[in-house]
């Protein structure tokens, strides 16, 4: 394996890639008393419409790949989540729009339980019996997270900022779009996604990294295939599909979410993330201006908080807490936008707030579990995520403003409304 | 790791791990005061309000930015709730020297701004500001109320209200909206005061500098809480039920029913010798993914989307949460009961005793690779002096726990409290 050294941030990276295209990181942590691993497929719940194995385009109901990360559970032999939790490990798994990622964390059996991952991830068993049981399951988790007030307002202005990009579609899906899954579905999205060469593994701990490797091509299949393509649609217009969406709910106080539609980035992902983040400081941290001004007229609260995320074809940020008054505060945050476009980032404010930003990326990596999650997403993304003092070396004010500029306007913007029941 | 305690004054004390495993240090001071309803919306408010702002930095932004200088450094409030005691700390969690661009240190301005949040406060006429106090009481008028928001809670809080009613346990740690809404700078002034001076004071630092360097910042950033005061911490512990088994429904306007049942443990705490035979017996019963609730109320008979179970070890309570259909209450209730019942019998295999203990030793080590959770165990444990101790010893005690131990806490256990949470009609 290679050993990828860090020295800005004392830590080093052992990778390799597996004649079958696998990718291997391997995070050694000695004073660690867990150890830990991700094995991930760049397929998530915007990937709807592929070509399948005999070249023809499949388009596939919403909800297949969170489906999928439950049934892949299952073994011929049983349920491999038992399996591990015998061995006091903690199995889990989740699904984003662009990928689906399985893990555990134990303190003893470490080399057993990755054998038992790497297993049952690519050896799928899903009995048309067992799909009929998980869609009563599956329909009982949409309806929590339709009771769930923060994940309304959060789906809701996705599907007004998006005109058409699979990303307005709900991970999980609908109780209607479930139903329409078999096992076939399953086993076509199971064939096309969850091929070494489309996978990730990550692990961290006091661990051997050379073993990681072994075990690794020990018990994944040896042949490479190709990447399956895949269909996100045409490509998204700069401004948003809907200015304003609104929907009430059992909640005590309207929750919001302030969308900005932004341009994804072509390549330097990691370096629009870090762009993309100051101005979201910039503009909506406690030390920045705007943020107190809300707070001392009561229009927001200490859940004010905001984030930049992005996918294949899509790229935003976003704001989001509790307000009496959404709507003011996007005429307020608008107004500072167009106020910091005009007059400029003030130059300290930047260079405190890149400080900061770069301090709590370090205080990030104590995490092996997000350490490791955010080696793989780099690592879909064709980034190197450990390289981000460097990003940050090379990024000046005048990147922040430009991207305020183009993304911080009127047209881009969406805001998502939950408002109490009148 | 090398673990540090000493006492800096009666009531006050610092604690200390010491590890460089991680690349940031935490420092924390807690205040902990018994949970009151008259003092618990102060409690809560007080951190609120001495987070607006300091003497040096009056208000969040000019606070924000000294903390941004600190690279970054996190610098919050918390309110907890441990047994029967409110805990208010301020928690600061920066990168360490090591990775400084300047080199410069950082353990001792972080405590220095620590110590400047919760000692120095921004006055006026001689008191908290005005305009900070009301604010932040509406603020946390406003989380009071938004507790509602959150179903899979809020039936857990209703639960607890509902069984420990007349019970300090009850008291919210928020305190109460209306508290909250009515204070004014002068009497939460007063409550201030009392706060510094009544609380007990845990101090703890973990990272990677020597023990002596932590006292040395404490004591300065934090001179005048460093007297002896008079501070025991209570918990009553109600080993039974005081009655029937009684049900509360009520109805909101969602999609899942929410089932929340409380029990008592016949007594059992962190402090008794029988705790670690809880702790495994929780994890058999609806801990783990292993266990009896996930394995078979869930899995196999899918009635509820979620069903764990959780401890609160100074207290004495097992709490089983769920999320069902509306039409599911009785039956997912039944079931659930009937996992307690099997494991009173014994019914459960050495594999699945085995299993359990494995998870216990998991998340008992695993805590120790998080600088928060270590935080936290070690203020729980200073406060209600664990029996088996904490960290290998209690680990120990775990890894020997019988069947026979299981079947006995299990038999311990008594329904308490059912609350379900259904739909509205129509």
């Amino acid at each position: 394996m290679d050993k990828l050294e860090y020295t800005a941030l004392d830590q080093s990276i052992h990778h390799c890639v597996l004649p079958n295209g696998l990718n291997i990181y391997v995070d050694v942590r000695p004073e660690y008393a867990k150890q830990f691993a991700f094995f991930a497929t760049r397929y998530g719940g915007m990937d709807l419409r592929f070509r399948g194995e005999d070249g023809e385009w499949l388009d596939t109901p919403a909800g297949v790949a969170h489906f999928l990360e439950h049934k892949t559970f299952d073994t011929e032999d049983g349920n491999a989540l038992q399996i591990m939790a015998a061995n006091g490990t903690d199995p889990n798994a989740f699904t984003s729009w662009a990928m689906t990622g399985y893990f555990f964390d134990g303190v003893r059996g470490f080399e057993e339980n990755l054998r038992t991952l790497l297993s049952f991830v690519s050896v799928p068993w899903f009995t048309p019996e067992s799909v009929d049981k998980e869609q009563g399951i599956i329909a009982q988790e949409i309806r929590m997270y339709e009771d769930d007030p923060g994940d309304e307002v959060y789906c809701r202005l996705l599907e007004a900022m998006y005109v058409r990009h699979p990303i307005r579609t709900k991970v999980a899906g609908t109780v209607e779009s479930i139903a329409q899954i078999t096992a076939d579905t399953l086993y076509q999205c199971h064939g096309a996604f969850y091929r070494p060469g489309n996978m990730v593994l990550c692990a961290a701990g006091n661990i051997d990294p050379q073993r990681v490797a072994d075990i690794a091509r020990e018990v994944l299949p040896g042949v490479p295939a190709p990447a399956v393509a895949v269909d996100h649609g045409r490509p998204e217009p700069p401004q948003v599909g809907q200015q304003y969406v609104r929907k009430t709910m059992a909640v005590s106080m309207p929750l919001f979410a302030l969308g900005f539609k932004g341009t994804p980035a072509q390549e330097g992902g990691l370096r629009q993330r870090l762009v993309a983040e100051l101005v979201c400081d910039v503009l909506f941290s406690s030390s920045a201006p705007l943020y107190s001004r809300l707070y001392e007229q009561g229009l927001i609260n200490s859940s004010f908080n905001s984030c930049y995320s992005a996918a294949p074809g899509c790229a935003w940020i976003m704001a989001e807490g509790e307000s009496r008054d959404p709507e003011r505060v996007r005429a307020e945050v608008l107004q500072e936008a167009a106020r910091l476009g005009r007059e400029g980032i003030d130059q300290q404010l930047w260079d405190r707030l890149k400080n900061a930003a770069y301090g709590a990326m370090v205080r990030h990596l104590n995490s092996m579990e997000d350490t490791c999650i955010e080696l793989a997403e780099a690592h879909f993304k064709g980034e190197d995520y450990l390289s981000f003092p460097q990003v940050f070396q090379s990024i000046e004010r005048a990147d922040g403003e430009a991207l305020l500029r183009e993304w911080c306007v009127e047209s881009r913007t969406a805001l998502s409304v939950v408002a109490p029941e009148d | 790791m090398q673990q540090h305690w000493k006492r800096l004054a009666d009531g006050v004390e610092l604690s200390v791990s010491q590890t460089d495993k991680f690349k940031t240090g935490l420092l924390a001071v807690t205040l902990t005061i018994p949970l009151r309803e008259e003092t618990a919306t102060a409690g809560a408010l007080i951190p609120e309000v001495l987070s607006r702002g300091s003497r040096t930095h009056p208000n969040m932004e000019l606070l924000s930015a000294a903390s941004d200088a600190l690279y970054g450094a996190s610098l919050g409030p918390a309110v907890r709730q441990r047994g029967e005691s409110q805990c208010v700390s301020f928690l600061c969690s920066f990168i360490d020297d090591r990775y400084a661009l300047d080199g410069s240190a950082v353990l001792e301005p972080a405590a220095d701004l620590m110590g400047e949040v919760l000692l120095d406060p921004a006055l006026q006429d001689g008191v908290f500001r005005r305009d900070y106090v009301e604010s932040e009481g509406a603020n946390l008028a406003d989380r009071i109320e938004a507790r509602v928001n959150d179903k899979r809670g809020w039936a857990m809080f209703r639960l607890i209200q509902e069984m420990c009613a007349g019970e300090a346990y009850a008291v919210d740690k928020l305190g109460s909206a209306q508290r909250a809404r009515a204070a004014t700078a002068q009497s939460l002034w007063a409550d201030y005061h009392a706060l510094l001076s009544g609380a007990k004071v845990n101090f703890y630092y973990g990272g990677a500098a020597l023990p002596e360097r932590v006292e040395d910042a404490v004591r300065r950033a934090f001179a005048p809480l460093l007297t002896g005061r008079d501070a025991p911490v209570c918990c009553q512990v109600a080993a039974q039920p005081q009655g029937p088994v009684r049900t509360v429904t009520e109805a909101m306007d969602v999609t899942q029913g929410k089932l929340a049942m409380g029990f008592r443990t016949g007594g059992v705490t962190l402090a008794s010798d029988e705790f670690p035979a809880l702790l495994v017996c929780n994890a058999l019963y609806g801990g783990s993914a292993n266990s009896k609730l996930f394995l078979n109320v869930r899995e196999k008979l899918s009635l509820c989307y979620y069903a764990s179970s959780m401890l609160d070890k100074a207290k004495g309570l097992m709490a089983v949460s769920s999320g069902v259909e509306f039409a599911q209450f009785d039956r997912a209730q039944e079931a659930i009961l009937a996992q307690l019942d099997a494991i009173r019998r014994g019914g459960f295999t050495g594999e699945e005793l085995t299993a359990a203990i494995r998870t216990v030793v998991n998340g008992l080590r695993g805590r120790r690779d998080s600088q928060g959770q270590m935080e936290d165990d070690r203020l729980t444990n200073l406060l209600f002096h664990s029996a088996a101790g904490e960290g290998e010893a209690l680990i120990g005690e775990v890894e020997k726990v019988t069947a026979d131990q299981v079947v006995e806490a299990a038999r311990r256990l008594k329904l308490d409290t059912v609350y379900r949470l259904t739909g509205k009609e129509g």
